[in-house]
């Protein structure tokens, strides 16, 4: 291993560096600021090293990783969403933990799931992927039941613990058929067996598709899609975030890569595959919204649909759909974010504020949080001024760029539907509220600022993007052009 | 930058005028109305420096802003514009105006948003940009939402959500078209483009060309409204607040008539001639469908909405006719109708704030009580009706005129429409107004209320009686969105000439 290939790495050394200071730090004093800023900096100093890290090319280390300017930029947006989670979670943590309950380690695995996070943006092989994808995976068990005096946090999590693992099986079985087939387990060399043939071999579709069922369920895309609501109610409002953000968000980077390495989109069939998973995801996702009264379970099922966005922005292929996802993910993450900021932002002692009755008349009672609400809504939606309208212009113009008509327009169908639910919750803000406003709680918990700070960096990051997103696209587009990995040569 | 003055000062008194209602409940209104009375100034001291443009445009201005898509942050004024950001700041005041009892809950949000609608019409009026124009057309539909689903009356929830969702639906439709023509100019250039002028000058395929004008159609007309995308109006209309109702008939429906006649026909000359007819047809269907459902209502404010879906319906037909005359006349149909149903909806709204209804069979000789507002009241109705001598029947008259010389048979159904408006004029009257005393007697018109009206009416007859002016200024901007000079001027442009069929004879402007 050369100096070269250790700066390289600097990123996810740091990160794992940070996470043994964090539990050390931990068996010596538990205090929960104390342990917070130290995870905070973790990350902060970890986007500080991705500079170093960076080299003119892409840059190998061994067959297992490459660090190229893409996955440079996923680890920085990783990054940046955990420090914000971690923002997010200092007070709720603070109210929610009850006597003999510890909060310490949940940022200890919040680190850990990061790391796995970013071992998958970088991931160029099958062992890297599984590393990646079980590290989110196993911090996510304790984490969606790190409440475990709540039932339904629980229940989530052993939901989840029984959902993934049969997902990591197909996983491991289409790898070993993969591998069977092609004898690699590098992306680009399993991609290789590809590039002569015109067809397919049946096996090695099939392991390709086994693959393909274990990424689809941790990005929730349909029929893959059971676990999402429930996880999402049941999990703690931070935890909730991270899932819908961090966890879908690293998967996808991998997914990028994974069918760029491997020329997928050549492959019709894959690419119809797509376009029927993409069409089902937008469908049913936002079918299923519409008759939520839950608030968590609602954004569950309108993250499920944005993500049938993605897809279209990613069938559309090239560097424009590479461009277009990415810069769609980092709309989604800070629209997400600042929603479930809220969310865990109203919960109170005992439960999440997941009903709409907690909604009620909130513009009158808090008018900046319900602000910051509606705002996060509206670009859920996709209105302009917002960065949400941006993603969904860069997705409508990546998929017009392509051809893609039918999934264009019933990408347009799917948001024209969605404005339903997200207004819904925008009118019970806005209505009278049930008790007077008055009656102002009092909070005798500190750590309210930064809750604040966080949830106001995303809503101006939201603001900002949506009405000068110039710079934006000029960073993603030098980081997507410089590459043109195979798949953009379609 | 006068242009993005006149965007900005409602949009940054906005806030102010929310904050301000910490310090007094009065303070917002006066913000909001001393906001638009320098808009006012501002758009007539724009018609002073009218000689200062560069031809086509009276004043433009172009900044880049996301120029990885060739988006700039484009603006222009010509007549027609200038015309409507008149309206704009005129209805705008009438509507600040007319909620001055009205409102009295969250006096600051309500204006908040007012402004923030009204500076989205600005945009959308002055925006050479397609994707400015889209920002700034969404950017009304969000504070008109809440206008109505905050302050409105007993359906507010469901009128509400009804107009969110039928507008958005059709501007996403709109937005697909957008983005595509945008596409085609990359795909043919190079580098795509938003800017106006550049795709005017863009040469499309005849079967691409006639599917994107059909997606601008179905945006536009949506807001329009054209039967049958019309159903969202009477709900919105009758349940918003007085002063929502002002801006919705007086202003939004107006974006989408100006929709058309800035971007779908010049856009797509070849693509809105062929498909005339049909928008024609359309419009016609909406003069005697609106009208006969106007005269069945017992509803006073939803029969002004259904009225209004009729007067549109002449917008419609005058826009499609493609004649420089029928053209004309649709936009002091614009004018006028928004003048004329602003009038009426502040009236049914002073009429609702005194007697707690708006069905009229609980109302009836109210002249006896209230004889100023009785008299504007049918002073605007038979301005509705197309009295001579009124702002309505200039435009009407030149509208049927001009579409006379391309289909006599439209124009002469859409004739009819002029015998059903009398019909439910008078018939709105004649059940309220006149007849045995059912009411308790009732404050008349306040003051304010009653100088606004007045002037409105003077509005009405100056056009009536001398609509020189506003045709004088419409006209060369006119001139230069109808297809048939644009034909000429693409066709010298691209050299192309055997792209497009030649164009049927110009047409002579009055």
């Amino acid at each position: 291993m050369t100096r070269a290939d250790l700066m390289a790495l600097l990123p996810l050394l740091t990160l794992s560096m940070f996470c043994i200071l964090t539990m050390l730090a931990i068996a010596v004093r538990r205090h929960h600021p104390t342990i917070a800023v130290l995870a905070a900096a973790g990350c902060l100093v970890t986007i500080a090293t991705l500079p170093f890290s960076r080299s003119s090319q892409s840059h190998p280390v061994t067959d297992l990783l490459v660090f190229d300017s893409a996955a440079l930029f996923y680890m920085g947006l990783l990054l940046s969403a955990t420090t914000v989670i971690i923002g997010l979670s200092f007070r709720y943590l603070a109210v929610q933990v009850r006597q003999g309950e510890q909060s310490e380690e949940f940022y200890l695995l919040l680190l850990l799931a990061t790391l796995g996070a970013l071992v998958l943006t970088a991931a160029a092989h099958l062992v890297t992927l599984f590393l990646g994808l079980e590290l989110i995976g196993v911090s996510l068990y304790g984490l969606i039941g790190y409440l475990r005096s709540r039932r339904t946090s629980l229940e989530a999590a052993l939901k989840y613990v029984i959902l993934s693992g049969s997902a990591s099986a197909f996983l491991l079985f289409g790898m070993a058929l993969l591998y069977f087939e092609t004898g690699a387990m590098v992306f680009t060399d399993i991609g290789a067996h590809l590039l002569p043939a015109t067809e397919v071999s049946a096996l090695w579709l099939t392991g390709f598709l086994l693959v393909l069922v274990g990424v689809g369920f941790k990005l929730g895309l349909v029929p893959f899609h059971w676990w999402i609501p429930d996880v999402y109610q049941g999990a703690p409002a931070p935890v909730t975030a991270f899932v819908a953000t961090v966890s879908k968000g690293a998967v996808f980077a991998l997914l990028l890569r994974f069918i760029g390495d491997l020329n997928g989109l050549q492959v019709g069939a894959v690419v119809q595959l797509f376009a029927v998973l993409a069409a089902l995801t937008m469908f049913i996702g936002n079918f299923l919204a519409l008759l939520q009264n839950n608030v968590k379970r609602l954004l569950a099922y309108s993250s499920i649909t944005h993500f049938g966005y993605v897809l279209v922005a990613f069938l559309a292929g090239g560097p424009l759909g590479a461009e277009a996802v990415t810069f769609y993910l980092v709309a989604y993450f800070i629209m997400t974010l600042g929603a479930f900021g809220v969310v865990s932002v109203l919960s109170e002692a005992g439960r999440d504020a997941d009903q709409m009755d907690d909604y009620r008349g909130l513009l009158w009672m808090h008018p900046w949080l319900a602000g910051v609400f509606i705002l996060m809504l509206l670009s859920l939606a996709g209105i302009p001024i917002t960065i949400g309208f941006m993603g969904k212009f860069y997705a409508v113009a990546a998929g017009l760029g392509a051809g893609l008509w039918l999934l264009v327009l019933l990408l347009v169908i799917n948001s024209a539907i969605a404005v339903y639910y997200y207004l819904r919750l925008v009118l019970t803000m806005v209505e009278q509220p049930l008790l007077p406003t008055d009656d102002v709680r009092v909070e005798p918990i500190g750590g309210r600022w930064i809750a604040v700070v966080s949830l106001g960096f995303v809503t101006a990051m939201l603001l900002s993007l949506g009405v000068y997103p110039g710079p934006l696209m000029a960073v993603i587009r030098d980081v997507f052009d410089p590459l043109l990995r195979p798949m953009a040569a379609s | 930058m006068i242009l993005w003055t006149l965007i900005l000062i409602p949009l940054l008194a906005a806030p102010v005028a929310w904050w301000s209602e910490s310090r007094s409940r009065e303070a917002p209104r006066w913000l909001a109305a001393g906001a638009l009375t320098m808009n006012l100034i501002l758009a007539l001291f724009v018609v002073n420096q009218a000689e200062s443009g560069n031809g086509r445009w009276l004043v433009e201005t172009m900044e880049p802003w996301i120029s990885q898509w060739g988006i700039g942050l484009h603006l222009g004024l010509d007549g027609v514009s200038l015309v409507l950001v008149l309206l704009t700041a005129f209805l705008g005041l009438v509507a600040i105006i007319s909620s001055w009892t009205e409102i009295s809950t969250r006096i600051g949000f309500f204006h908040f948003n007012l402004l923030v609608v009204l500076s989205g019409v600005f945009g959308v009026f002055l925006a050479l940009d397609l994707f400015l124009f889209f920002v700034f057309w969404e950017v009304m539909l969000v504070p008109m939402y809440l206008l109505i689903a905050i302050w409105g009356h007993e359906q507010r929830r469901y009128a509400a959500l009804k107009f969110f969702l039928f507008t958005q639906a059709g501007s996403l439709v709109l937005f697909v078209a957008i983005v595509a023509l945008a596409t085609l100019h990359g795909q043919h250039t190079g580098t795509p483009s938003f800017d106006y002028s550049a795709l005017l000058a863009l040469p499309i395929a005849p079967t691409v060309a006639w599917w994107l004008m059909l997606g601008f159609f179905l945006g536009f007309v949506v807001k329009l409204p054209a039967v049958p995308f019309h159903t969202w109006l009477p709900d919105a209309h009758t349940e918003a607040p007085t002063g929502g109702s002002v801006i919705l008939a007086g202003l939004l429906l107006k974006t989408g008539a100006y929709g058309l006649l800035r971007f779908a026909i010049p856009l797509f000359p070849e693509a809105s001639r062929d498909f005339a007819p049909v928008a024609m047809a359309l419009g016609v269907a909406g003069i005697l469908y609106g009208g006969v459902l106007a005269f069945a209502q017992t509803d006073f404010k939803r029969l002004v909405a259904y009225s209004s879906v009729s007067h549109l319906g002449f917008a419609l037909v005058g826009i499609y006719a493609l004649t420089g005359l029928a053209l004309q006349g649709a936009i002091v149909q614009l004018v006028a109708h928004g003048i004329s149903t602003g009038a009426l909806f502040m009236l049914a709204g002073a009429l609702q704030e005194r007697l707690h209804t708006r069905d009229m069979r609980c109302m009836g000789g109210l002249w006896a009580s209230v004889p100023r507002l009785s008299a504007l009241a049918l002073f605007f109705a038979v301005a509705s009706l197309g009295l001579p001598g009124l702002a309505n029947f200039v435009g009407e008259f030149l509208v049927l005129f001009g579409a006379y010389a391309r289909h006599p048979l439209m124009a002469a159904f859409a004739a009819a429409g002029m015998v059903i408006a009398a019909v439910y004029s008078l018939a709105l009257l004649q059940r309220t107004f006149f007849g045995p005393q059912v009411n308790n007697v009732v404050p008349d018109l306040s003051t304010v209320a009653f100088v606004a009206l007045i002037i409105m009416g003077a509005v009405q007859v100056g056009l009536g009686w001398y609509p020189g002016l506003l045709l004088a200024t419409t006209k060369p901007a006119i001139q230069s969105l109808l297809p048939a000079d644009h034909l000429a001027v693409r066709v010298a442009e691209s050299g192309k000439g055997t792209a497009f069929r030649n164009a049927k004879n110009p047409v002579e402007l009055r």
